[in-house]
């Protein structure tokens, strides 16, 4: 997504990326994201859910389910980052820190890399998605697409999901990577104990699978034909199991 | 490696799409691993009858109303193709679902029950693919376990479809008999129909044809955007767009319509990687040029030496509607066109249609939801387009009714009266106009000159207001009656309502803003005065609006500064605002030469 926004503005990146951390992602996940930050001079924002980590609040601490850690950590602080309500960190360049970010005007949108491929009530999304003022989703309801023609008013007050990767698959995605060569992050790729991830998210709920793809090349072949061709990318996702539709109860809450 | 190809599964209702797409996918092993057996045990906890549909139906309200209510999307692998099979709505309530699913689309198969047979929704669904633009089809007669495999009943929806299709122009049509339920001519041949010997739903699939990218065609870029770059010494200046049909080179030369100017591309660009020579169509490229001519989003590109896009404000256009409010004239819409956006009326209905059963009614005045119309368009100002037997793609369109798409269509011709809607609206106006007993020769008489309208454009800065109020003096030390009026004054008063947001307003606001100041502009030609009235950044298009307001009296255009950007041919231009004052003289006397001032 990132790598598009570049080459959509010839290398300037003219929004905000927003980066909804919930403390507990893999470390080298964060190693990334700031690494590229400094070397693409990124304009990187975060936001957090501080009430309910300094409560500890969450599923590793041992104190709430996996649906509640997730709404508050990931639901909850999106939408409060989004609509500026709670603080945002943006990296000073600088300074070469993240500091209280003085803009808390509320984004009116925000551009999401989800795609159809991925999970039920993902195939249903629509390419410019609005959300009401509680950041709901009314799947019944949703405006026509057709003929590249979106969904681009809006009444006051309304949000706007954009997903340009809707109708991008899993290997698609590898293969834009390989062709466009774009840095990735070392944990996609086995590092000889045989195992590595598929997707990526908190630590304690992220499962690596067992591989032996050590590159972009040996991805793209274990997708096409391989084992994984006919088992889900987010299958090591724990969140999304735990009710039988756990990433569809989040979703219509505002989850990505 | 295999080619992707998305494919549409249509049909009315309970006619059996759902269950047909489980069945293939079931059939050829296409389900990720357990997802089969989960189903099963669901529904026997649940102890309700398995249904294939079930496979399909990822979400949960879905289920519980049993019926489909948005496109899904399913991946389906043959020996040839990765197929995306989008399975769309049949309940008349999501036609709109529907039409995103289907809009998607190289291919249709539309399911048809054959015991119920032609509903009104097969024959809705196969007009709104052929309007669509989808141009391949596979009609499946489904159920044929409940007619007892009859070839009979098979052959009369045949015929019976057909002649509807043809009706519609519909042509690449194939039909299969089959049975979703217990899987007949699905994967395999079945024995049970032992009289078909065609293909099954797994052979047809793979006999759609790729269409091809239309780089052969003529090129059209709509413009997205026009970069500016200041961030990181950029100095480029970018025209942005995706290619919807044709092929461009670096060097063409090019036209950006409606104004139709011309450039040259000086160079293609691209980021992470070599700047290509040529991009074609379905691209999302940038280009920059050797003379920077005015251009912005809504432009519609094309190269010279090919057939280029037609520019009117009235044009003809067959349309679908799905707005909950019907589609009517005396209102204001919005139509989205390529990249362009611009305020627009119903003008007239020449027939609006039933869709189900292709029934016209030749005197009902508006669209309804889930109609089809043949009707007349007028946009407030010309705009640039294809007609659908050039370039369909580029003759497609939408309206917005408030904040929603209501409607979409095709373009079929331009009426060629490029004035016709204002020309209408100031026919109407004067029709209405309730005039006192001096007459505007009266007034001009008593005045000693003809009333006048001078636009001063330019850069947005202070010179055009310091140059026009000098103009003002010296017409008024002259003996005419004259008045300066400044674009500030109209946004602080009769334009209050509209949000300024660093000096621009929103791009309908602007068209909205200079409608009232040429309405505003009329009534003082009425008083007989000489108006002078200042415009930042005024274009070729609204110095038009003024002109067919003020019409018949002619409309004197000075232009004060830089010109970079600009697609307006003034009568006189000052480029270095510095010395404007200089210019006086001059200006007055070709005012004059024109018939303005005594
Ligand atoms: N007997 C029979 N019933 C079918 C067949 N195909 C679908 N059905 C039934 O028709 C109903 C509607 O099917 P569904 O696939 O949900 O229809 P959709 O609304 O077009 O997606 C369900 O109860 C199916 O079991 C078939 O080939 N034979
Ligand atoms: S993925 Fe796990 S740790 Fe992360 S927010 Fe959800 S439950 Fe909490």
């Amino acid at each position: 997504m990132l790598w598009m926004a570049r080459k959509a503005f010839y290398g300037h990146v003219p929004f905000p990326l927003v980066h909804i951390d919930t403390h507990y992602k893999i470390p080298e996940m964060i190693e990334y994201r700031d690494r590229l930050t400094r070397e693409w001079k990124l304009p990187m924002v975060y936001g957090e859910n501080k009430t309910a980590l300094d409560a500890k609040q969450t599923f590793p601490d041992g104190n709430v389910d996996r649906i509640t850690c997730c709404r508050l950590l990931k639901s909850e602080a999106l939408k409060n980052t989004l609509n500026g309500d709670w603080p945002r960190y943006r990296f000073n360049h600088e300074a070469d820190e993240y500091q209280v970010d003085k803009d808390t005007e509320a984004y009116t949108g925000v551009i999401v890399g989800v795609r159809s491929d991925e999970e039920g009530s993902r195939s249903k999304e629509r390419y410019f998605s609005p959300r009401d003022t509680e950041n709901t989703w009314d799947v019944g309801d949703q405006p026509p697409e057709f003929w590249n023609q979106f969904k681009t008013d809006f009444a006051p007050g309304t949000h706007v999901r954009i997903h340009p990767l809707l109708d991008w698959t899993e290997t698609n995605v590898w293969e834009y990577i390989e062709k466009e060569k774009i840095p990735t992050v070392s944990l996609y790729y086995d590092q000889g104990e045989g195992k590595r991830y598929r997707s990526l998210g908190c630590g304690p709920c992220t499962h690596s699978v067992e591989s032996t793809a050590k590159d972009v090349p040996d991805i793209i072949a274990e997708l096409r034909s391989g084992k994984f061709a006919n088992i889900a990318e987010r299958s090591g996702r724990a969140q999304d199991k735990e009710d039988g539709g756990g990433l569809e109860t989040l979703r219509r809450e505002g989850y990505m | 490696m295999l080619e992707n190809m998305n494919v549409v599964i249509t049909g009315h209702v309970d006619h059996g799409k759902s269950t047909v797409i489980g069945r293939l996918m079931a059939d050829t092993g296409s389900l990720p691993d357990g997802k089969l057996e989960q189903v099963k045990a669901n529904c026997a906890r649940n102890s309700k009858p398995f249904e294939y549909a079930f496979l399909l139906d990822a979400l949960k309200d879905e289920q519980s109303q049993g019926i489909t209510i948005d496109s899904a999307r399913v991946f389906f692998k043959s020996e040839k193709r990765h197929y995306i099979i989008i399975d769309a709505p049949g309940h008349i309530e999501f036609l709109k679902n529907m039409i995103t699913g289907a809009a998607r689309a190289e291919a249709a198969f539309l399911c048809i029950d054959a015991e119920e047979g032609v509903q009104e929704n097969s024959r809705r669904h196969g007009y709104m693919l052929s309007m669509l633009g989808i141009k391949q089809m596979c009609v499946l007669v489904n159920k044929m376990d409940l007619v007892d495999y009859d070839r009979k009943v098979y052959k009369s929806i045949v015929r019976k479809y057909s002649r509807f299709l043809r009706n519609i122009k519909m042509h690449d049509v194939s039909f299969i008999p089959v049975s979703g339920m217990e899987g007949d001519n699905i994967a395999s041949l079945s024995d049970n129909m032992s009289w078909w010997k065609g293909d099954t739903v797994l052979t047809l699939i793979d006999k759609f044809k790729k269409e091809k990218a239309p780089d052969d065609m003529a090129f059209r870029m709509p413009v997205q955007d026009v970069y500016k770059f200041t961030a990181m010494g950029d100095s480029r200046r970018i025209i942005a767009g995706t290619i919807s049909t044709g092929t461009l080179k670096d060097g063409d030369e090019l036209a950006f319509y409606p104004s139709g100017k011309m450039s040259r591309v000086s160079g293609i660009e691209n980021f992470g990687g070599e700047n290509p020579d040529t991009v074609s169509s379905g691209m999302a490229t940038g280009f920059t040029m050797t003379e920077q001519i005015y251009a912005k989003r809504g432009n519609l590109v094309a190269r010279a030496g090919e057939k280029q896009p037609q520019t009117g404000n009235v044009m003809r256009v067959n349309l679908f509607w799905l707005g909950r409010e019907p589609f009517v004239k005396d209102k204001e819409y919005i139509l989205k066109t390529g990249s362009e956006r611009v305020r627009m009326r119903l003008f007239d209905t020449m027939k609006v249609i039933d869709a189900s059963n292709l029934n016209s009614d030749g005197m009902k005045k508006m669209v309804e939801r889930h109609d089809v119309a043949d009707c007349v368009l007028t946009t407030q100002r010309p705009i640039a387009f294809d007609i659908v037997e050039d370039f369909p793609q580029t003759s497609r369109f939408v309206i917005v009714d408030g904040y929603e798409i209501a409607g979409g269509g095709i373009i079929r011709e331009v009426i060629r009266d490029n004035q016709a809607e204002y020309r209408d609206k100031v026919m109407d106006r004067n029709l209405k106009w309730d005039i006192g007993n001096i007459t505007r020769d009266k007034r001009s008489e008593a005045f000693g000159h003809r009333p006048s309208l001078v636009l001063v454009g330019g850069p947005e800065d202070f010179r055009k207001a310091q140059y026009a109020k000098s103009l003002e003096q010296r017409l008024f030390d002259e003996g005419n009656k004259v008045y300066y009026l400044g674009v500030r004054n109209v946004l602080a008063g009769l334009d209050a309502d509209m949000t300024v947001k660093r000096h621009h307003l929103y791009p309908e606001d602007r068209e909205e803003m200079i409608r009232r100041l040429a309405e505003l502009a009329n009534i003082l030609m009425d008083v007989g005065i000489i108006l002078v009235a200042t415009v930042s950044e005024l274009t070729y298009d609204e110095r038009e609006t003024f002109r067919m307001s003020v019409s018949p009296i002619e409309v004197q255009t000075i232009w004060v500064g830089s010109t970079d950007g600009s697609d307006v041919e003034a009568d006189y231009t000052i480029e270095d605002a510095g010395t404007a004052e200089d210019h006086l003289e001059t200006v007055v006397k070709l005012l004059k030469d024109s018939g303005v001032g005594k």
